[in-house]
């Protein structure tokens, strides 16, 4: 199963043994205390949110139309943002740590642009291209009288755009971890490519499209930037959670933001808590 | 354990992301603005003034201006709506001078006890129509803009340039759907610059800076919507004098010459 051929087979990990676990270690001072300040820092502003919601207007704020309007319209764009990276940066992570062509890494780069960039940035880079004067928006609009600003699947290109970069870094991370010789052996057993890509390769790299995903769904539902430059602001049809909280600031009503707020983190750390029981931890 | 905190917190950071616009100086210019009006001599130090992004322009010539009639300070701006300008204010912002678009927004300063003394108004503002150069969809009237296909930007609500336009739409009997609502009227005139929307209501003053890129349709309508702008020094301002100098220099001859030039009606 090992000799296929040509191929330097010493240096690799050998399968089915996991990397000897480390014995736990007593933390030295010197990181323990950098460390639990910067939890502290995570946490503080998060605390500081919970101590200044307004606890006793709490349920009739909660289930005013405009909140659980904007809450529908995050969690419906947010998922459908991550199929979209899932459908494309799925494949295009395959590229990246598979297959050898020039300039690899300047595309690695290129793809992690959108992290480093501002998402307000990002939003007119969109507009540049698929708002209606834009580079393909013109023709969009010429040819189909379509065009994406001011529409919801305007927010879900702004999300996913921002949101790529996320499950591309982990499941490249995750195929570059994976054994390539399960790929090897499909395919000496006669597995064409695409029958080796969907049945050993995903298979194997599952807990890290996961991960990514539930990452790609996280940034995508806290996107606020592009959102708002891209897609505008409308209740209903643009306006996602985190608009609706900066507009609740801006008309300076700072408790109904902070409610908005916490109903946005509270769904986020349910979900990711509920996905990560269920998938990622049993990697 | 690690990674689901960064998680959350990253979530929570972004939702809570404002955008804190920067703040503009104004260069000095040897012009001699100097004469009668507000200058005073002994005026030194920086003043930080935050005015409505409909005040810019105009702001920004009258910062020059005011430094140069006082060679010794130096006027620093912060342009936002100014709903959120108020909102930093009473959260502790550090600001000397508070301009606003509408009454409404100057209240909640003073109402907070964050003024110094009565608010003044030093200019009025009124609605156009901007649309693109040439007006390609022929818009006359409010109306117009209800024709179906031709996209509309408003400022949202809670911004002076919102409330006047909820105002005059209203007055004209006119329901309208936008398909943006902008934080600020810069907002919504960028987004006609851009070529996304076909129109937008904005101030006279912002078409007319802006005249370049687009066109001003009047309606009478507007009318009803007159935008007074107050101005303010703030009780914490931690440089009153010269606070002080720079609400006197707007109100001054030179200072309202600016406005109207801008296209703003004198109070």
């Amino acid at each position: 199963m090992t000799s296929t051929g040509a191929h330097d087979t010493a240096a690799r990990p050998e399968p089915g043994r996991p990397p000897r676990r480390r014995r736990a270690q007593r933390v030295p001072a010197a990181l323990l205390a950098p460390a639990l300040l910067g939890l502290l820092f995570l946490v503080l502003p998060l605390a500081g949110l919970v101590v200044r919601a307004p606890w006793t207007s709490l349920p009739q704020r909660l289930t005013e139309p405009g909140a659980l309007t904007a809450l529908r319209l995050s969690l419906q764009t947010a998922t459908a943002a991550t199929v979209v990276c899932l459908l494309l940066g799925v494949p295009l992570a395959w590229l990246l740590a598979r297959a050898r062509f020039p300039g690899r890494r300047l595309v690695r780069a290129l793809v992690t642009v959108p992290l480093v960039l501002p998402p307000v940035v990002g939003g007119v880079a969109l507009l540049l291209v698929f708002g209606r004067r834009g580079l393909l928006g013109e023709w969009l609009d010429a040819t189909f009288g379509f065009s994406l600003p001011f529409t919801t699947t305007g927010v879900v290109v702004a999300e996913a755009f921002v949101a790529m970069p996320f499950l591309v870094i982990a499941v490249e991370g995750a195929l570059r971890g994976a054994d390539a010789r399960y790929e090897e052996a499909a395919a000496t057993l006669g597995a064409g490519r695409w029958t080796t890509f969907t049945h050993v390769t995903l298979p194997l790299v599952a807990p890290g499209v996961a991960a990514g995903a539930v990452l790609c769904w996280a940034r995508a539902l806290g996107e606020f930037g592009a959102t708002i430059t891209f897609a505008g602001n409308y209740p209903g049809v643009t306006q996602t959670m985190p608009l609706a909280v900066y507009q609740t600031i801006e008309g300076g009503d700072l408790d109904g933001a902070v409610v908005l707020s916490l109903v946005l983190l509270t769904v986020s750390v349910a979900i990711l808590a509920g996905l990560r029981d269920k998938w990622i931890t049993s990697a | 354990m690690g990674s689901r905190l960064a998680r959350v917190a990253l979530t929570g950071v972004t939702a809570l992301t404002m955008a804190v616009p920067a703040g503009c100086g104004g260069g000095s210019s040897n012009e001699a603005g100097s004469g009668a009006g507000g200058s005073s001599s002994g005026v030194t130090g920086s003043v930080t003034v935050f005015a409505a992004a409909s005040l810019t322009e105009s702001f920004t010539t009258i910062g020059r201006d005011f430094e140069a009639a006082n060679p010794g300070a130096k006027v620093t701006f912060n342009f936002a709506g100014s709903s959120a300008l108020a909102n930093q204010i009473n959260q502790g912002a550090p600001a000397d001078v508070f301009a606003s678009a509408a009454p409404k927004n100057m209240q909640s300063v003073t109402d907070a006890g964050n003024a110094d003394g009565t608010p003044a108004t030093f200019a009025r503002n009124q609605l156009v129509i901007a649309v693109a150069k040439g007006n390609p969809k022929g818009v006359k009237a409010l109306t117009d803009l209800t024709r179906p296909g031709l996209k509309v930007a408003l400022c949202a609500e809670q911004v002076p340039c919102g409330a006047a336009a909820t105002k005059a739409l209203t007055t004209a009997k006119v329901k309208l759907t936008p398909v943006t609502l902008e934080q600020d009227v810069k907002g919504a005139l960028s987004k006609l610059k851009l070529g996304e929307v076909d129109a937008a209501l904005v101030y006279r003053t912002d078409a007319r800076a802006a005249a370049a890129d687009v066109e001003a349709v009047e309606f009478p309508e507007s009318a009803g919507a007159i935008n007074d702008y107050p101005i303010v020094v703030l009780k914490n301002a931690p440089n009153r004098t010269a606070a002080r100098a720079f609400v006197a220099y707007v109100r001054s001859d030179q200072g309202t010459s600016v406005l109207t030039t801008a296209g703003f009606q004198a109070p």
